[in-house]
């Protein structure tokens, strides 16, 4: 979907949420934690909502929502997010993205 | 003697009947083995993988012994027979060494009955509810605890006897001189146990997610420092650090990131948690408190429910991942050392729950 990719390939980190999912609400804190600014689409203000997250689902994310894109590249959902920074994969990945001073 | 059953049986109960019928079966094969030394009786032990919770109690079957005259060909070859002999005293060596982690077992789980029954009468004369987890959950049958949670309550029961046994495991095989192969094996069931946990919670979640979230099934110790439905993660790695020295650098600066990788993700989930509890207050309380009619309010509130599954789901998820990256970061040995620990840890505060209810009840 044209809005989907659009707003997806925007720069730095992306996410998709709902303003009533809480599980959202924590993953934006954690990149909060992290010293990154994402750029947040609330999609259930959007008139476009469900093609939005039929479009998030194809594109292999776990759960619409929280959709996480970083450099337009999908990470995906809570789960994903949480492994990668356990890893120690998620920083390097932001790392670009990240505020030198907090 | 008591066997597996659908029935309502509290759970304690049957699990202790059900290793008994083991002694026969370590009687059998420690009177064959004492035949092993004299010459000519060779026994050649057999091997069973201990693969599903079923064949938990029966994990001790090594060594069905079969006798064989072999006169003539030893005496042709007599460096065959030092061979057998030593294999001979090797698996007797592992059979008395497994035979002592599950008599331990036995008699911490017998020690355990008794108390636990006293427990019950003593409650059950006073009419009290004791809710202390799995233990005396008898009582709490009482209150339409759906067939699902019964059904986990005592699957959780047969876990945490298998979680004893492969404690003692660990403990004696630590003690003495272990191959990595074989402690390698012991590190992956018991890591595979802990995954099996999380699959009943999630499944258990589903049916009743407050009785998850407020771990129910758990000790009262336990319930103190639950964090959504469980331990935390982050919690852990500090008390299991010093148990794994000692550490490379390199693996030093891992956990230190994972631990606080794991305080990031908590305080991430914990916050989620508090936005939750806030959305969930402004639905009941939305409208006006005091008509009497509040339908609509518990729609709302419902449908924000909904997210604990997920909240408790991700909460499991961190810890399944936090022991993940623990086993990837340590060796076989540290990882047996630093399991063997956390499985002590949890046990004592199972202990502590025990002693502080008995201290309770003692007449001041």
């Amino acid at each position: 979907m044209d809005k989907v990719m659009r707003m997806s390939s925007e720069k730095g980190v992306v996410i998709f949420t709902k303003s009533s999912c809480c599980l959202c609400y924590a993953v934006q804190i954690l990149f909060r934690d992290l010293r990154v600014q994402p750029t947040i689409h609330e999609i259930d203000n959007d008139p476009d909502c469900r093609e939005i997250e039929k479009a998030l689902l194809r594109l292999g994310c776990s759960t619409a929502v929280p959709a996480v894109f970083v450099g337009g590249k999908l990470v995906g959902s809570t789960n994903e997010v949480m492994s990668l920074h356990l890893s120690g994969s998620l920083v390097p990945l932001i790392k670009p993205y990240q505020s030198i001073l907090y | 003697m008591n066997t597996t059953s659908t029935h309502f049986v509290p759970p304690r109960r049957f699990e202790v009947y059900e290793p008994l019928n083991q002694i026969g079966m370590w009687e059998e094969s420690f009177k064959n083995n004492g035949d092993m030394y004299t010459p000519g009786s060779i026994i050649i032990p057999t091997n069973e993988k201990p693969d599903s919770l079923s064949e938990d109690t029966s994990h001790g079957t090594e060594g069905t012994p079969h006798k064989f005259d072999q006169e003539a060909s030893t005496s042709r070859h007599p460096d065959k027979i030092q061979r057998r002999l030593a294999q001979n005293r090797e698996a007797a060596r592992k059979s008395r060494l497994r035979k002592k982690a599950y008599v331990q077992q036995l008699e911490t789980s017998r020690l355990k009955l008794i108390h636990l029954e006293q427990e019950l009468d003593r409650a059950r004369q006073q009419g009290f509810y004791v809710g202390n987890g799995v233990d005396t959950n008898a009582l709490s049958f009482s209150d339409n605890m759906s067939s699902g949670i019964v059904a986990f309550e005592m699957e959780y029961g047969q876990w945490v006897e298998e979680q004893n046994r492969q404690i003692c495991e660990l403990r004696t095989v630590l003690h003495g001189q272990v191959s990595d192969i074989e402690l390698r094996s012991l590190v992956e069931n018991a890591m595979k146990h802990y995954f099996q946990l999380f699959r009943m919670k999630s499944a258990a979640a589903k049916i009743d997610v407050f009785y998850v979230m407020s771990g129910m099934w758990k000790t009262s110790a336990e319930r103190f420092f639950l964090w959504i439905g469980g331990f935390r993660p982050s919690e852990l790695l500090k008390v299991l650090l010093p148990h794994f020295d000692p550490l490379t650098d390199q693996q030093l600066l891992d956990v230190c990131n994972l631990r606080q990788s794991c305080q990031q993700a908590e305080d991430a989930l914990s916050q989620g948690m508090e936005k939750l509890q806030h959305t969930l207050a402004e639905s009941v309380a939305a409208g006006k408190l005091g008509e009497g009619s509040y339908i609509p309010q518990m729609t709302c509130a419902m449908e924000r429910l909904e997210a604990l599954v997920s909240f408790v789901n991700q909460a499991d998820h961190l810890r399944h991942e936090t022991l993940q990256q623990m086993h990837r970061i340590l060796t076989t040995r540290q990882a047996a050392r630093g399991l063997l620990a956390l499985g002590e840890y949890f046990q004592r505060l199972r202990a502590l729950s025990s002693s502080w209810a008995a201290r309770q009840r003692e007449p001041t």
